[in-house]
C-alpha cells in the first residue's frame, strides 16, 4: 500500500499550478461583473455632452444648464467684475487656480476660455449644496465688503464670480470647472474639450 | 507567514471550537466509497450551478424592473445597456436550463445505484424537496421577462389550480392578486423567486448534505462500506473502501466542473437560446394579454409533468385528473423508497426485469418530454405523411404516461413478491479508476 | 467489457440518441403559410453588409418601425461608422446620438392607416428567426382584396404596405388550379433592381436586423473562444492534478 513514494513536489507543484489558474479564472469571471456598477450606456447618452446656446445671455446674467444631473452655471461678466478679479487674491484660498479643480486649459483669475463667459458646476465643494448668485458690488448680509460672486446658503461659504473660494470658509476648494469648449460665438458644449472637439 | 497562518488558525479555535471538527467531519474525514464513477459528479455540480444562480441572480436584480410595464425593457437594458448584462443574464438562463440538466442526471443516478433506498430515505427525500422547490423557482424566475412565453406560462400554470373544485377560482384570484397575471403577480413572484425560495432552497441544500453524510455515500455497486471491513491508510477505524473526500474527491470533482464549465461556456458564448429550448422565440415578443403564442408550452424540463397533464381528459366535468396525475408523477418519486422494497441498491446486481424497467421509464420521460415539447406534433406529419396527428400524438403520449406510471406499479410487485432474481453482491466495492 | 459495462453503454446511447432527437427537432417556425423557409445565411462578421441593411433600414423601414432598444451610438461603435457618419446617413428624426431609433410614426394615426401599430424591429430576429424575416421580405406580392393592396405568402394577410416595392418590383401571386392558395409568386414588373441584387438587399437588411436584434453576440463570439480555452488548460491541469493524488488509492 504504502510502498509507492508520494512525489510531494510534484504534488505541490500542481496543485499550486492549478490554484493559480483558478484563482486567475475567478478573478477574471469578476471582472465582467465588477464593470456592470460602471455608468449604462443609457447613465452614459444621458450624461452625453451639452451644447447650450448662450446668444440670449445678458451681461451679468447667469443662466443654468443641467449636465450629468449637475447645475452648470454660465455667467456673462461685465468689464467692471473681471477688472476686480485679480484684486481680490489676497482673500482668497487658490486664486491662481493651482488646485485641480478645473481642465489645465482654464488658467489666470478669470478662470474661463473667454473672460467673458465664466462656466462652472455649481456645487458648493463643501457638502455638494448649490450656491446662489450675489452679482452686485454692494455690502451683503453675509460680507460688508462683497464684491460680487456665489453664496452657499448651507454652511456659508464664498466665491468670488470665477468661482474661486474665500479664505475663512468651510468650503475648500474652487468651484470646479466643467470641460467645455466654444462650438462657435453662441454656442458652448458642455463635457467636451476643445482638444476633444478637434 | 505559515506561522501567522497558525496563530490566526489558533486564534479562530479558542473562539470557535467546533468549526474545524465540522470541516474534517464533512471534507478531510468524511470517507466516501472510492469507487464513484462519472454519475458521481452532478451532486457537487448541482451545487456549483446553484451558487452561479445566486450570484448571477444577484447582479441581474441590479438593473431588473419588477413591473409589469418595465419588466420587458429592463431585460433587453441589462441585454444591451448594462456593461456586460448580457453575459451576467446568459448565465442565469443558461444555469437555469443546465441546473435541470444536472438535477436530471443526479436523480438518475439515484435510481441506477438505489440511492433512495434504506438507510438513505431521509436523503432521497430532503433531495425530492430541492427538486419541488426549485421547479417553483424555476418557473417564477421565468415569468419574471414578462415576454409573451412568460406571461402564457405563468397564466397556465396557476390556472391549473383553478381546476380544484370549489375553491379553485378564488385560489387563482389570490395567487395573481388580479384577474389575469398582472403587476401583482410579477411583484410577488419576484419577492418569491430572489429572496424566500432562495433560502429555503439553500437550508434544504445543507439539509441534504448533512443527512447524506451522517448515512455516508452510495456507490455503484451499492454495497455499504461501513458494514464492510475496517482500516485504511489514512485511518485505522474508517472503512477499508472509504477515501478522504478531501483531497481525493475534491481534486476529482475540480475534473467535472472544468469539463461542465466547457459546455457551459459553449453554449452561453455560442447558443445561448440552444435553438429555442433555453430561450424561447415567443418570449422575445413583450406580453400580451391578448394574443396567446401559437405554440405555447413550458420549458424544456417542464414538459414531461405538462405532457401528462395533457395527456389526461376531463372526467365527470372536471379537469383536475389531469394536474392529479401531474402532480402524482412527482409524489410517486417521493415514495419511491417504500415502492422499490428490494434489497440489492445497485442496477448491477438487479434482476433483468429492472433494468428493462429503468430503462423504459426513462424513455417515457424522455418521450413525454418531445410530446409536451410539441416535437411529436411537428414530426409525426413529417415521418408519417397526412395522418391525424392529434389522434396519434395523444395514443404516444397516453402510451408513455402509462410506461411512467408502469415502472412504479411494476416496481412494487416485483420487489413485494419476491419475482426479482438478483445477483450476488460483493463484500467490498469492485471497481474504481 | 463485461456484460454489466455493456448495459451501461446502451443506456448511455439511448440516451444520447434521445437527447439528440430532442435538440436536432429544434422547434421551427415555419411560415404561416407552410412554405419552406430559404435560409437568411446571417453574417454578424460581414460589416459592409451590416451598413448596407442599416443604409435601407433608415431610408425604408424606420418612417413606421422603431427600434426602441437601438441607440445610434451602438450602431456606430458596432458597425465601424463614425458619429458623423451616423448622424448624417442614418439619422433622420433628430434624435440624439445616444439615444434610441424611434420612428416619428403618430401610433392613432399608424392605427387608421394600416389597422395596427406597426411593431418595434428591435427584437423582430430572435422572435420570428431570420429566416422568416428574409422570407417575408421576399414575398409580397400585390392584392387588391388587401386594405394596403398588398399580402405576403409567409404572413398571410399583413397589414403591411411593402416599401421596397421598387427596388424588388412587383410580385402577382399564380394561384393553384381551382384554387385560392398560391402557388408562386411572378415578378410581373421589375424593379430598379435585378432579382440577384433584390435577394442580397434582403439579406443585408436582415442581417442588420438580426445585429440589432442582440447586439451583444458580436462580443459573444470574440470572447468565447479564449474562455473555453482557458477552461481547456484548467481542465487539464485539474485532470493531472487528479491522477497524482489518485496514486494514493488502490
Amino acid at each position: 500500500m504504502a510502498n509507492e513514494v508520494v512525489d510531494h513536489g510534484r504534488r505541490r507543484f500542481l496543485t499550486a499550478t492549478t490554484a493559480v489558474v483558478g484563482g486567475v479564472g475567478v478573478v477574471a469571471a469578476a471582472v465582467p461583473f465588477i464593470k456592470s456598477w460602471e455608468p449604462s450606456a443609457r447613465a452614459k447618452a444621458a450624461g452625453a455632452p451639452v451644447t447650450a446656446d448662450i446668444s440670449k445671455i445678458e451681461l451679468g446674467q447667469k443662466v443654468d444648464y443641467a449636465w450629468r444631473g449637475l447645475p452648470v452655471f454660465v455667467v456673462r461678466r461685465t468689464k467692471d467684475q473681471l477688472a476686480l478679479l485679480p484684486t481680490l487674491a489676497p482673500r482668497l484660498v487658490d486664486p491662481d487656480s493651482e488646485i485641480e479643480q478645473q481642465p489645465d486649459y482654464i488658467k489666470g483669475p478669470a478662470r474661463a476660455i473667454k473672460p467673458e463667459w465664466l462656466v462652472v458646476i455649481g456645487i458648493c465643494t463643501h457638502l455638494g449644496c448649490v450656491p446662489e448668485f450675489f452679482p452686485q458690488i454692494k455690502p451683503e448680509p453675509f460680507d460688508p465688503n462683497w464684491k460680487g460672486g456665489f453664496f452657499c446658503p448651507c454652511h456659508k461659504s464664498r466665491y468670488d464670480l470665477s468661482g474661486r473660494v474665500f479664505q475663512g470658509v468651510p468650503a475648500p476648494k474652487n468651484l470646479q470647472v466643467p470641460a467645455y469648449h466654444f462650438v462657435d460665438d453662441t454656442h458652448i458644449q458642455i463635457g467636451v474639450d476643445p482638444k476633444e472637439a478637434g | 507567514m505559515a506561522n501567522v497562518f497558525t496563530r490566526m488558525g489558533d486564534w479562530v479555535n479558542e473562539r470557535a471550537p467546533n468549526m474545524m471538527p465540522a470541516y474534517r467531519k464533512h471534507m478531510t474525514e468524511y470517507y466516501a466509497p472510492k469507487n464513484f464513477n462519472l454519475w458521481y459528479y452532478f451532486g457537487s455540480l448541482a451545487l456549483l450551478v446553484l451558487v452561479n444562480q445566486i450570484v448571477t441572480g444577484i447582479f441581474l436584480t441590479m438593473n431588473y424592473n419588477p413591473s409589469a410595464a418595465g419588466a420587458f425593457a429592463s431585460v433587453e437594458y441589462i441585454m444591451r445597456d448594462v456593461e456586460w448584462g448580457w453575459l451576467i443574464r446568459y448565465m442565469h438562463s443558461t444555469g437555469a436550463s443546465l441546473f435541470f440538466v444536472v438535477v436530471f442526471l443526479h436523480m438518475f443516478r439515484g435510481l441506477m445505484y438505489g440511492s433512495y433506498k434504506k438507510p438513505r430515505e431521509l436523503v432521497w427525500l430532503l433531495g425530492m424537496l430541492i427538486f419541488l422547490v426549485l421547479m417553483a423557482e424555476a418557473f417564477m424566475g421565468y415569468v419574471l421577462p414578462w415576454g409573451n412565453m412568460s406571461f402564457w406560462g405563468a397564466k397556465v400554470i396557476i390556472s391549473l389550480f383553478g381546476t380544484i373544485p370549489v375553491i379553485g377560482g378564488t385560489l387563482v384570484e389570490w395567487i395573481m392578486g388580479d384577474y389575469l397575471p398582472a403587476d401583482a403577480t410579477l411583484n410577488r413572484f419576484f419577492a418569491l423567486h430572489v429572496i424566500a425560495l432562495p433560502l429555503v432552497l439553500l437550508l434544504l441544500v445543507v439539509l441534504h448534505i448533512a443527512a447524506l453524510h451522517e448515512v455516508g455515500s452510495n456507490n455503484p455497486d451499492g454495497v455499504e462500506i461501513k458494514k464492510g471491513p475496517k482500516g485504511n491508510r489514512w485511518d485505522a477505524l474508517k472503512p477499508a473502501d472509504g477515501i478522504p473526500f478531501h483531497p481525493y474527491y475534491t481534486v476529482k470533482d475540480l475534473v467535472g466542473v472544468g469539463f461542465f464549465l466547457m459546455i457551459a461556456a459553449f453554449i452561453i458564448f455560442f447558443a445561448p437560446t440552444f435553438g429555442g429550448w433555453f430561450l424561447e422565440h415567443d418570449n422575445f415578443i413583450p406580453a400580451n394579454n391578448l394574443a396567446t403564442p401559437a405554440h405555447i408550452k413550458p420549458v424544456w424540463y417542464f414538459t414531461p409533468f405538462y405532457a401528462i397533464l395533457r395527456m389526461i381528459p376531463s372526467f365527470l366535468g372536471q379537469a383536475f385528473w389531469g394536474v392529479l396525475a401531474m402532480f402524482g408523477a412527482i409524489a410517486l418519486l417521493f415514495a419511491l423508497p417504500w415502492i422499490d422494497v428490494g434489497k440489492v441498491k445497485s442496477i448491477r446486481y438487479r434482476g433483468t426485469g429492472y433494468k428493462v424497467a429503468l430503462g423504459l421509464f426513462v424513455l417515457s420521460f424522455i418521450m413525454l418530454g418531445a410530446v409536451g415539447a410539441g416535437v411529436t406534433a411537428e414530426v409525426i406529419p413529417e415521418w408519417f405523411g397526412d395522418v391525424d396527428v392529434t389522434f396519434w400524438e395523444n395514443l404516444f403520449g397516453r402510451l408513455m404516461t402509462l410506461v411512467y406510471f408502469g415502472y412504479f406499479v411494476f416496481l412494487w410487485l416485483y420487489t413485494r413478491f419476491g419475482w426479482e432474481t438478483t445477483k450476488p453482491v460483493p463484500e467490498r466495492v469492485t471497481t474504481h479508476d | 467489457m463485461t456484460k454489466r459495462q455493456l448495459l451501461m453503454k446502451h443506456i448511455l446511447l439511448s440516451m444520447t440518441l434521445a437527447l439528440g432527437l430532442l435538440v436536432g427537432s429544434t422547434p421551427v417556425l415555419a411560415s404561416e403559410g407552410g412554405a419552406e423557409l430559404p435560409s437568411a445565411g446571417v453574417n454578424l462578421r460581414d460589416q459592409a453588409s451590416l451598413q448596407r441593411g442599416a443604409r435601407l433600414f433608415f431610408n425604408y423601414c424606420v418612417g413606421c418601425h422603431s427600434l426602441q432598444y437601438q441607440r445610434y451610438s451602438r450602431i456606430a461603435e458596432d458597425l465601424g461608422l463614425t458619429e458623423k457618419e451616423v448622424m448624417e446617413n442614418l439619422n433622420f428624426t433628430g434624435a440624439k446620438f445616444g439615444e434610441p431609433v424611434i420612428s416619428h410614426m403618430p401610433e392613432d394615426m399608424a392605427k387608421q392607416w394600416f389597422g395596427k401599430a406597426p411593431p418595434d424591429l428591435s427584437l423582430e430576429v430572435r422572435a420570428k428567426t431570420a429566416d422568416w424575416v428574409y422570407g417575408y421580405l421576399n414575398s409580397f406580392y400585390v392584392d387588391p382584396s388587401r386594405p394596403v393592396g398588398w399580402n405576403n405568402t409567409v404572413f398571410p394577410n399583413a397589414s403591411m404596405p411593402f416599401p421596397l416595392w421598387e427596388l424588388q418590383g412587383i410580385q402577382t401571386a399564380v394561384r393553384k388550379p381551382g384554387s385560392e392558395d398560391v402557388e408562386k409568386l411572378e415578378l410581373s414588373q421589375p424593379g430598379t433592381m435585378t432579382p440577384a441584387q433584390y435577394q442580397q438587399a434582403a439579406r443585408d437588411l436582415t442581417n442588420f436586423l438580426a445585429y440589432v436584434s442582440e447586439p451583444a453576440a458580436l462580443q459573444r463570439h470574440a470572447y468565447g473562444i479564449w474562455v473555453i480555452l482557458f477552461l481547456a488548460l484548467f481542465t487539464l491541469l485539474a485532470y493531472a492534478l487528479k491522477k497524482e493524488y489518485w496514486k494514493d488509492v488502490h
